[in-house]
């Protein structure tokens, strides 16, 4: 299944999709935020890919989720970092992976802890469906459907490779 | 003392997550590091517009100071209240104590007003211990200095301090200066920097300001300033507790001050880029010199600064390690009801 798939060639695909909406919708200098982890390595790649030169923003999105309370803090936190002022920007933000949508949820809520941004654009390299949120990418690398006990990961950051396990019970 | 009554049996929950945090003992590098990174991440949001996340949203801290503190109490409040916690100051000496109601009954009432974290000072070395293991056990509890026992937050954010200014711990050599004997601060930076794997702990104090056991502080003891000082990374002043005075341990404020307190000239015999600690309130002309104090080398405000996300790091955690056991526990009454029906 992992070599079914190209990274490289689905990244190219979908920046000239987000760069047709981002047209589409009159954005000019937008700025890009990554979710931790293989949210931030796609969106490095982004960013050389549109030939941006300002910094990316990073999420750790640990202090805002929502199953705080039945697993307890995500031992490996790591600080955010926005090099930039998010009032007033269009934010693209970017995640390897949605499913239920909870993740990007928790996403915007951090964001809105620096800012109010003017607008959010979301790209993501697999969506798995499975929604539990309202929440949909507007630029999506590819949809894939798993098994109920599959599992789906983005390893990388050289070279980046997409891995579906079987969760052993 | 019986393996089955060490602290760290109850500090944490059987996926060796914090639960309570009571004192360094016990505690490996590996649980002391994931405290500093998790604090790390909580400096980040201290320099946002707004200083808050929503981890805590719900729950109840009650901050239990049964000695005063202004500097200990008001970080752990603004923590809580960053982590989005509801916080109630419980000023003891006018609370219902003073009427004659047991600490016990006190701590129950508190607990049933579903209060999920008490953070417990007390002159009485043990006291967090005993309230987390016998009155109020289902509470997170966090022991924000306890008689000469234990101040096992003040002793993380010194190390959080010392991390961000020297990058790590192997190599180093730390020179504690003071009132040893008294001071339950020292205890807990002994224990974390030996934990990290710091090369050498000196403590530098007159004999009567040392506890007759030396040996058992796990520190090299030095009576001599200057050869205690002599290329140190790190100097942690203690406070002279005015009150000690009395018992005679000292002629004067002067001799201490002349024999122990960091001048310019005492703080030459270490490093050059030694940095210069000291956990407030600061004697100032009693051991150490307002020059230091506010000098190139002093890091006393980040030690402030950091305090705060260091609390917010340790609450969190220990929030959660208790609230995961909490529902585990509920989960499995409610299988076992279920199976009675």
């Amino acid at each position: 299944m992992t070599s079914e798939i190209n990274i490289e060639q689905l990244l190219d695909e979908m920046t000239i999709k987000l760069q047709a909406l981002l047209r589409q919708r009159e954005i000019v200098d937008p700025c890009l935020v990554g979710i931790r982890t293989g949210g931030v390595w796609l969106a490095e790649l982004l960013r050389k890919k549109m030939s941006m030169s300002e910094a990316l923003g990073e999420l750790d999105i640990s202090f805002y989720r929502d199953d705080f309370t039945r697993v307890g803090l995500n031992p490996t936190v790591k600080p955010s970092r926005l090099p930039f002022e998010t009032d007033g920007r269009h934010v693209i933000l970017i995640d390897d992976v949605i499913m239920s949508g909870r993740t990007i949820r928790a996403a915007m809520n951090e964001l809105f802890d620096y800012g109010r941004p003017a607008s959010i654009t979301l790209v993501t390299l697999i969506d798995l469906g499975g929604r539990e949120l309202p929440v949909q990418a507007d630029v999506v690398g590819k949809k894939l459907e798993l098994a109920r006990d599959q599992r789906v990961k983005l390893k990388g950051p050289q070279p980046l490779t997409l891995e579906v396990s079987t969760k052993v019970n | 003392m019986n393996d089955s009554f060490r602290p760290k049996q109850i500090q944490l929950n059987r996926y060796g997550q914090l639960k309570h945090f009571l004192t360094l003992d016990g505690l490996d590098k590996l649980l002391l590091t994931e405290i500093l990174d998790t604090a790390d991440s909580f400096i980040e949001v201290g320099e946002r517009s707004i200083k808050k996340v929503p981890l805590l949203r719900g729950k109840t801290v009650v901050n239990l100071f049964f000695e005063a503190s202004t500097r200990t109490r008001s970080t752990f409040e603004l923590a809580a209240k960053r982590l989005s916690a509801d916080v109630l100051n419980i000023n003891i000496s006018t609370s219902a104590t003073s009427k004659g109601e047991s600490l016990s009954d006190m701590l129950q009432n508190l607990e049933a007003m579903a209060s999920d974290m008490f953070v417990v000072r007390h002159a009485q070395s043990g006291a967090p211990h005993f309230i987390a293991s016998a009155v109020t056990p289902q509470v997170s509890i966090i022991n924000a200095g306890d008689g000469r026992h234990a101040h096992p937050t003040q002793a993380m954010l010194d190390m959080l301090t010392i991390r961000q200014h020297k990058g790590q711990f192997d190599g180093l050599v730390v020179a504690i200066v003071g009132d040893i004997l008294h001071s339950r601060v020292a205890r807990s930076q002994i224990q974390a920097l030996r934990t990290l794997g710091a090369a050498e702990v000196r403590v530098v104090a007159p004999n009567t300001l040392l506890p007759s056991d030396t040996d058992a502080l796990g520190a090299r003891v030095y009576n001599d300033a200057r050869a205690g000082l002599r290329d140190v990374d790190v100097i942690v002043m203690l406070r002279l507790q005015k009150e000690r005075m009395e018992g005679a341990l000292l002629p004067s404020e002067n001799e201490f001050y002349r024999l122990y307190g960091l001048t310019d000239e005492k703080l030459g015999w270490a490093k050059p880029d030694a940095i210069v600690m000291h956990p407030g309130p600061i004697n100032r002309g009693v051991e150490i010199a307002s020059s230091v104090a506010d000098g190139s080398q002093s890091v006393i405000l980040n030690q402030v600064t950091n305090g705060i996300a260091v609390r917010m790091a340790v609450m969190s955690m220990a929030m959660g390690g208790m609230t995961v056991e909490k529902n585990e526990l509920a989960s499995t009454q409610a299988e076992l009801t279920a199976n009675v029906r």
